[in-house]
């Protein structure tokens, strides 16, 4: 029997939390712990026998008798415990029983009280992305590191530190608790977003695209929208970004690696069924009277899906949602990216003089795209020394082979002449798509 | 063709979830090669960690019968080749070894000289 092509990352959030559930927030180790053991004897007894007939229920079980087994343990050690003996009967209690309909219920609710909990407010929002990754998709911490690009020592102490400040509420975090989950949904709902973007166009220091933490985002985003506290019009719009993003990822990356700018991707690789799902989750969106960022960057998103080609796009009104968000969420990022669209729809004059006149844009210096945004603009203005410096910055700035290589291929261009149109162009999809996700990333810029 | 045991030796338990299932899935591509090709004369089973070890004249019990976790078996699977060259080049292409362990290559004595 087949295993879906990311089961034991799927489960491990599921076994980590139920098992947290279950012993308590300051047993978040002995879960985690419990849950990476059932993974070793699956895959030892699975590689020679094939996979059981339910496997979420023999992990459930594998996993929660050896963290009884370790209870146990140190219960004798102790040789007094009785908050112990409590959990050691809760676990029993919660014995999985394979075709339990409410099991797969429970766990899904365990899974959502985990995410609202690693968004704990006493946390920093990219260690709150960093323990999702972790707790909820089996990310070791090399990985997580990886994702981030920061050493495995600096993120294992970020973790370590991250763990110790949930120890300390017991008991997981509690949905049915509405209040809470009303102050809380926001920071979930952001670190989803920031998520989903470390995928679309991150930091990591071998690729820009990391299709696999987009899908991770996409299907915790799934569950928000699975509860009826969480599903609210933000949640839809959020849930609409990401599905109109992820719909051309297919096309993002071409067959040698390289990244492919908007205005030359093949759309006819677009996935057509995700941008119809972000269209009705956009729909969905627009009950009530909230307005949000996430409502308009869909909104912005569902106008590069409607355009059948680059040139069609209807930059004046992207340009307009770009005002829109900046009266909601001014920040030098959105000011930047309207300057671009600014430049799309009246040339590159505008573009530059609107750049000109963000007030902060001295707190855009250490970003490539920034400068990549003032090379490409200068180069269309006809002024290749000023861009090939510009360039040269961004080169210096740019956090992976992929992104480097996509700005040496501009600097290369750059100056010879007949395609500055085209090269503008370009710019626009890297600049739109990945400027606004790094620069909100790092709180010094906000 | 004669028969081998192949004796899964000490394979470490590292990795993340997501390593694990591609580990995992090396696994039954490497067994499902052997089928295909007609080698695998007897699927086998894994074994669990715990277990016993009696000994002696007394029939003593002892935990834990292994000299060191590294020498643990943790499976085995019974492969058809010609010789015991043979055998140990077909070992050579078990995924164990990308999880530091080994495999032990036993021919199965025949029953008629």
């Amino acid at each position: 029997m087949p295993l879906d092509e990311h089961l034991f990352r799927r489960e491990y959030g599921r076994l980590v939390s139920s098992l947290t559930r279950i012993f308590g927030v300051h047993n978040l180790g002995l879960a985690e712990d419990a849950a990476q053991e059932a993974f070793c004897r699956a895959l030892e007894a699975w590689s020679l026998r094939g996979v059981p007939d339910n496997p979420q229920a023999w992990l459930m079980t594998t996993a929660r008798n050896r963290a009884l087994d370790v209870i146990r343990r140190q219960r004798m050690a102790a040789g007094h415990a009785p908050e112990l003996e409590q959990a050691l009967r809760t676990g029993q209690d919660a014995e999985p029983a394979a075709d339990d309909p409410f099991l797969s219920g429970a766990m899904k609710d365990d899974v959502l009280r985990m995410m609202f909990a690693c968004c704990d407010p006493r946390l920093p929002e990219r260690t709150q992305v960093a323990l999702m990754l972790q707790i909820l998709c089996g990310f070791s911490v090399g990985e997580t590191a990886a994702a981030f690009l920061s050493g495995h020592a600096a993120m294992e102490k970020r973790l370590g530190r991250a763990k110790a400040v949930l120890a300390t509420s017991r008991r997981l975090f509690d949905i049915a608790a509405s209040p809470q989950v009303v102050r809380r949904l926001p920071a979930v709902q952001r670190a989803l977003y920031l998520l989903f973007n470390e995928g679309y166009h991150g930091a990591s220091a071998e690729t820009s695209v990391r299709a696999d933490l987009c899908q991770e985002a996409m299907r915790l985003t799934a569950l928000l929208l699975g509860d009826p506290r969480c599903a609210t019009p933000a949640t839809h719009a959020l849930a609409a970004v990401m599905c109109l993003h992820a719909a051309r990822l297919p096309a993002r990356v071409d067959d040698a690696g390289k990244l492919v700018a908007l205005s030359e991707q093949d759309r006819s690789r677009w996935d057509q069924q995700l941008i119809a799902d972000g269209l009705a989750l956009l729909d969905l969106a627009a009950t009530g009277p909230d307005l949000t960022g996430y409502h308009v960057e869909a909104a912005i998103a569902a106008i590069h899906a409607a355009a059948p080609h680059f040139r069609a796009t209807d930059w004046g009104a992207i340009v307009a949602l770009y005002d829109r968000l900046m009266r909601l969420e001014p920040s030098p990022i959105v000011a930047l990216n309207r300057a671009v669209a600014i430049a799309l729809r009246s040339g590159p004059a505008q573009g530059l003089a609107e750049i000109r006149a963000i007030p902060d844009r001295d707190r855009l210096s250490a970003y490539p795209f920034y400068f990549a945004a003032l090379g490409e603009l200068e180069c269309r203005s006809g002024n290749a020394e000023a861009a090939r410096i510009h360039f040269r910055h961004a080169i210096s700035l740019g956090r992976n082979p992929m992104e480097r290589r996509y700005y040496a291929d501009r600097l290369a261009l750059c100056g010879a002449g007949a395609d500055s149109v085209q090269r503008l162009e370009d710019m626009w999809d890297h600049a739109l798509e990945g400027l606004r996700t790094v620069l909100e990333r790092e709180p010094a810029v906000r | 063709m004669s028969e081998f045991v192949f004796l899964f030796r000490g394979r470490q338990r590292l990795g993340s979830a997501e390593q694990q299932q591609r580990t995992l899935e090396k696994w039954w591509a490497w067994m499902a090669d052997l089928d295909e090709r007609g080698l695998l004369a007897n699927p086998g089973l894994p074994l669990e960690d715990a277990g016993r070890r009696v000994a002696g004249p007394e029939r003593a019990m002892h935990d834990g019968p292994f000299a060191e976790v590294k020498d643990l078996v943790n499976g085995f699977i019974v492969v058809a080749a010609d010789d015991l060259d043979a055998a140990c080049e077909i070992a050579k292409g078990c995924p164990i070894f990308e999880q530091g362990g080994g495999v032990e290559v036993r021919p199965i004595a025949p029953m008629t000289p």
